[in-house]
């Protein structure tokens, strides 16, 4: 199953827990289904339309990913914030 | 002691004092986050603020103590799976019933809370509104950024839409109609149908002691309404700019109110690199310049919407406004005279006055 880690405060938000194994296809699909699991956190990463928010970046074994990139059994996926600000 | 909640670019700074001093820095709270507002109900002492993360979205926050721990509101979200997103909360607003509060945002949102602050619950009868397909955003989006509540009357608001105008409702938001007739919009050709003309209203006011009376900064424009909203004159005669975002009504007087003109819609800064204050104290008919204490010398600097404020009332009537440059300046007598409150905060977005809260014995939270 592939496996969603975390950092502060989306940790925070899903149970204390930086490491979450879940079923899907997609890495959208990863992230819906982890907010639903955690209401807490739920439109902290995905907005109302269901879209990835802007200045969230997701790396897929370490390569760069993106909402409807295909996610396998043993893949890793981090949901990072991305370098911006100002 | 005079409370000022300044929401800054990087964060909360809650501030305290007396006017004629500088204020100290109590709390700070949302280090590093833009804080677009924040205010306390005066009714419960909870404190509300509206925080947009640049990664994890808008999200109104709550506590009983600054300093202490902050829970996130429920129900600050636009209905899902729709084309557009919440961007941002502008404001938030005690309502006339208790335990309400209402919050404004982009895209044109009015969301309503019964339980102080708790839960919000997004205004149907506002977003399906079937003129919305024409609504146009202004540069700052399409932001509801004022919300005019009527004292002793709960069903009745004004709010002010930038670019879609003034809407009105009497029936606690179950019904809308716009409430626009004598603004002139420059920025479009005069031939543009007048239902589609973006309206692009800056601030709304309302007068507490004569509550048909509204003061409105637009666009290129400052008007006054005697009747609720419904029409509007000009009234901008006398100043030296009629752009500009901010104003403040003195709650005691009608015919009194106050704006910060700048340049224009092209050089968004203070007129003549000279900070004033522009006070009428006859409903508009007259404008007189109030600057005693304030830099009027290559001061080139930016108030937003959210960042002018009031306590008290008459000849005690505080004043309160802060700039892009992190300067906070106030008045302890109706704009006779002015102090630096703060000078060196972070780039302030929002100024909300308040009497704070006193603990037995006379110190102030937190």
């Amino acid at each position: 199953m592939p496996v969603v880690r975390l950092r502060q405060p989306l940790k925070r938000l899903a149970g204390d827990r930086s490491e979450h194994a879940i079923e899907g296809a997609t890495v959208g699909e990863l992230l819906l289904e982890l907010e639903r699991a955690h209401p807490a956190a739920s439109g902290w990463i995905l907005d109302e339309r269901g879209v990835l928010r802007r200045h969230i970046n997701v790396y897929v074994n370490g390569e760069p990913g993106r909402q409807d990139t295909r996610v396998d059994a043993d893949d890793r996926i981090d949901v990072l914030p991305a370098i911006s600000g100002g | 002691m005079t409370e000022l909640l300044v929401g800054t670019k990087k964060g909360l700074f809650v501030l305290e004092g007396e006017p004629g001093t500088a204020f100290d820095v109590t709390a700070r709270a949302f280090p590093g986050e833009p804080v677009e507002y924040a205010l306390r109900d005066p009714r419960s002492g909870r404190l509300l603020a509206s925080v947009t993360s640049p990664f994890y979205g808008p999200k109104i926050w709550y506590t009983d103590d600054p300093a202490g721990d902050w829970a996130q509101a429920d129900g600050v979200a636009v209905p899902e799976r729709g084309d557009v997103a919440l961007e941002r909360i502008w404001v938030i607003v005690p309502g006339e019933a208790d335990g309400r509060l209402y919050a404004g945002g982009d895209p044109g949102v009015l969301l309503e809370s019964r339980d102080g602050g708790a839960t919000f619950e997004l205004n149907r009868a506002l977003w399906e509104h079937p003129t919305r397909p024409n609504w146009q955003p202004g540069a700052g989006g399409l932001c509801l950024h004022s919300i005019a509540t009527w004292p002793g009357e709960p069903d009745r608001l004004a709010v002010g839409i930038s670019a879609a105008g003034v809407w009105l409702t009497d029936d606690g938001g179950a019904t809308w109609r716009r409430g626009n007739d004598g603004l002139i919009a420059r920025y479009v050709p005069e031939d543009v149908p007048p239902d589609q003309v973006a309206l692009c209203v800056h601030r709304i006011q309302r007068a507490a002691t004569r509550p048909e009376r509204l003061f409105m900064q637009f666009h290129g424009g400052v008007y006054r309404s005697d009747d609720a909203g419904e029409t509007w004159t000009d009234i901008a005669a006398g100043l030296p700019s009629d752009f500009g975002f901010p104003l403040a009504v003195d709650p005691a007087d009608a015919d009194s109110a106050y704006l910060i003109p700048l340049t224009a819609d092209i050089d968004r800064v203070t007129p003549d690199g000279s900070l004033r204050v522009y006070e009428t104290r006859d409903a508009g008919a007259s404008w007189t310049p109030r600057a005693d204490g304030l830099p009027l010398e290559h001061a080139y600097l930016t108030v937003l919407r959210e960042a002018f404020d009031s306590v008290g009332e008459s000849e005690g009537l505080e004043l309160y406004f802060g700039a892009t440059s992190g300067a906070v300046y106030g008045s302890g007598d109706a704009g006779a005279s002015w102090f630096d409150a703060a000078v060196n905060l972070p780039p302030v977005l929002s100024v909300a006055a308040g009497e704070g809260l006193t603990r037995p014995g006379g110190e102030s939270r937190p």
